[in-house]
């Protein structure tokens, strides 16, 4: 048993080696266009598995996640962007003084982003988890909503509607794809900890729970915490990545794709979602033909403006009233797992011959 | 602020209560029957909206004409909504039904980008409602003289179908308890049915009086009507037809106030229906008529 646990070791450990050398490569020798895709992937993966976390796991459903990645990519952003680049920026109202001066590396911005981030989710969540199913989730949505429109209207600070503009790019695939692998490394340890437990007993049944001792509060506040923590770097690397940050992009259509998601992959699955969240990502790009004008058989078919998201919406509606479990339902893939499906199937074929 | 200006912006505040108080009655009678936040609610309104336009325009009829038709089609659409999106999930857990509402609402927008186009489209409206009458010093748009009778109108149909018939008492008695209502041979399926279709019919009329006040339509146009008219529900308490009308008013009224005597928080005025909102579902979730 004990070298199995070795053997799993060193798999990981090789699987990682892996991804480290496709990012090495795929940085320097894939074109802007595959690699910006790639990155997106890592985001959405990160989106996902932090929604997942809060909707899935603890079954508290949020519907505030634009909003926490809104206050991720602002935070960082102020604290990056060079004086200078900040004065080009804010030609209307001009910045408030202590923001105007300041920049800090962006992997301390990043932190920050996502520590502010926790912090306003402490505060949403503190007196909002009380509230249970439909009325969190109204209550969530309406919290994302405030924030974007307060973003919208504190010019001195935001510039408001006219956003953010010309951003250094630091986002690369080291980041995005390191913080996802962190991410789910993260909620996994999380999940599978007595933390975890605790949190899947809430989804369960709360009163049960309750019963048994656990602490329905602290938990429910702590999975929202690190939910939004997730969130607000995930929002950050987003900012970096298409270098414009326009608080009308954290609208409810954000959230509303990270739902397609964590609904495909699973509610209650850190697999699923990874999977649905590269797809999501992928197809996204892939879908864009369907808008674009093209020739199929000698016919001229016009481009259809708002296609791609038709499609996702039927494909969430299959999915919800066809496949009540997603993708993965509350099932992971692990290499275990693969190991005892092997060896499972390899038993029955003895047995068999 | 003179008393002239304080009566012009009431009678506004008034029409757009009415209207608000249209739409919330369709949040509240499906949260009192299924338990169901109707998040595709805002978008069949929407849907309305562009019926009359296309009722109007590809068909010529007489836009009265036009605008009965499309109450019609919005309350089949929001029966066949119910039908394929809210029936199959019935039992399933409320998490799923809330998710498929969701989707449904996005279903239709994007429906309606596709089919509709993304821009926005002028709505007919006939003279008489964008004419601005002076009495007595206060200038009224003709729309502020119809909405509210028409709305008072169909409110007392509502109430009477909800109070004196015998499906209302089919309604009423299942939004009481489910499961007994069932057990007493009511009709679920069917009764079920018609609530969405009475909640859709009065937001079809909500959103041709809409239109004929903005007269500018286009798919997320029912978003924050949808959401302020939702607002209006939770204030009234859902669940309750009274509380509805009242959180209509209400909320209505607050916000032509709102703009009218602070102007400078303006740009705010959708996160006050927000801040409302999660203010009484904190502190207050039964709202003014709810059960406890």
């Amino acid at each position: 048993m004990k070298k199995k646990k070795k053997d799993y070791f060193i798999l990981k450990i090789t699987t990682i080696l892996m991804v480290v050398v496709f990012v090495f490569i795929a940085q320097r020798n894939f074109d802007a266009y595959v690699v910006r895709i790639l990155n997106l992937c890592g985001i959405y993966v990160i989106l996902g598995v932090s929604l997942n976390l809060i909707n899935g796991f603890t079954g508290q459903f949020s519907l505030g996640h634009a909003g926490f990645m809104a206050i991720g990519a602002y935070v960082s952003a102020l604290l990056y962007m060079s004086p200078e680049l900040k004065e080009v920026n804010y030609f209307i109202t001009p910045i408030i003084w202590p923001l105007s001066v300041i920049q800090i590396p962006f992997v301390f911005s990043l932190i920050i982003a996502g520590l502010v981030s926790a912090g306003v989710g402490f505060l949403v969540g503190a007196p909002c988890l009380r509230l249970k199913g439909d009325y969190l989730a109204i209550v969530t949505f309406g919290f994302s909503e405030i924030i974007r429109v307060l973003f919208c209207n504190l010019q001195s600070i935001t510039n408001g509607p006219l956003g953010l503009k010309g951003l250094p790019s630091y986002t690369n695939l080291w980041w995005t794809w390191g913080m996802a692998i962190f991410t789910v490394w993260f909620v996994k340890n999380l999940i599978n900890s007595s933390y975890g437990r605790a949190l899947k007993s809430i989804r369960e049944d709360e009163v049960a729970a309750e019963a048994m001792g656990v602490n329905l509060f602290y938990h429910k506040v702590l999975s929202f915490v690190v939910g939004a923590f997730f969130a607000g770097i995930a929002g950050a690397l987003l900012g970096s990545l298409v270098m414009t940050i326009d608080p009308n992009t954290f609208s409810f259509f954000m959230t509303f794709q990270i739902i397609i998601i964590i609904v495909v992959g699973g509610l209650g699955s850190i697999t699923g979602t990874v999977i649905a969240g590269t797809v999501f990502a992928i197809l996204m790009e892939v879908l864009r033909s369907v808008e674009s004008p093209m020739r199929l058989f000698g016919l001229h078919i016009p481009g259809i403006p708002g296609m791609r998201m038709l499609i996702f919406s039927i494909l969430l509606m299959i999915v919800i009233l066809f496949f009540h479990q997603g993708l993965m339902g509350t099932k992971e893939w692990s290499w275990e797992w693969l190991y005892n499906k092997l060896a499972g199937n390899k038993k029955e074929i003895e047995e068999g011959s | 602020m003179t008393l002239n200006i304080f009566l012009q912006n009431l009678s506004n505040g008034i029409s757009l209560g009415c209207l608000f108080a249209l739409i919330a009655i369709g949040y509240t009678m499906v949260y009192g029957v299924l338990r169901l936040i109707n998040f595709a609610h805002g978008d069949i309104f929407m849907m309305a909206a562009f019926f009359v336009y296309y009722a109007i325009a590809l068909f010529s009829l007489p836009w009265w004409l036009a605008c009965l038709v499309a109450v019609a089609l919005a309350m089949l659409l929001g029966m066949t909504v119910e039908r394929v999106a809210y029936k199959p999930l019935r039992n399933a857990p409320r998490i799923s039904s809330l998710c498929s509402a969701i989707g449904m609402s996005f279903l239709l927008e994007n429906f309606a980008i596709v089919v509709f186009g993304g821009r926005p489209k002028s709505f007919y409206r006939p003279e008489f409602f964008s004419k601005t009458y002076i009495l007595s010093g206060i200038r009224v748009p003709g729309v502020n003289f119809v909405t509210p009778i028409v709305s008072i109108v169909f409110l007392l149909i509502l109430t009477y179908i909800v109070y004196k018939t015998k499906t209302g008492l089919a309604m009423r008695a299942i939004s009481k308890d489910f499961d007994t209502a069932k057990l007493m041979g009511i009709n679920l399926n069917r009764t079920i049915s018609l609530t969405f279709m009475i909640g859709s019919g009065l937001a079809a009329i909500g959103a041709v009086l809409w239109a004929l006040r903005y007269p500018q339509i286009w798919p997320f146009m029912g978003v924050f009507p949808g959401w302020r008219a939702f607002t209006a529900a939770i204030i009234g308490g859902i669940g309750s037809i009274r509380g509805a009308m009242v959180g209509g008013f209400l909320v209505g009224i607050l916000t032509i106030m709102i703009v009218a005597f602070l102007p400078e928080l303006a740009g705010f005025k959708d996160a006050f229906i927000f801040v409302i909102l999660i203010f009484v579902l904190l502190f207050k979730p039964e709202g003014l008529f709810g059960e406890e």
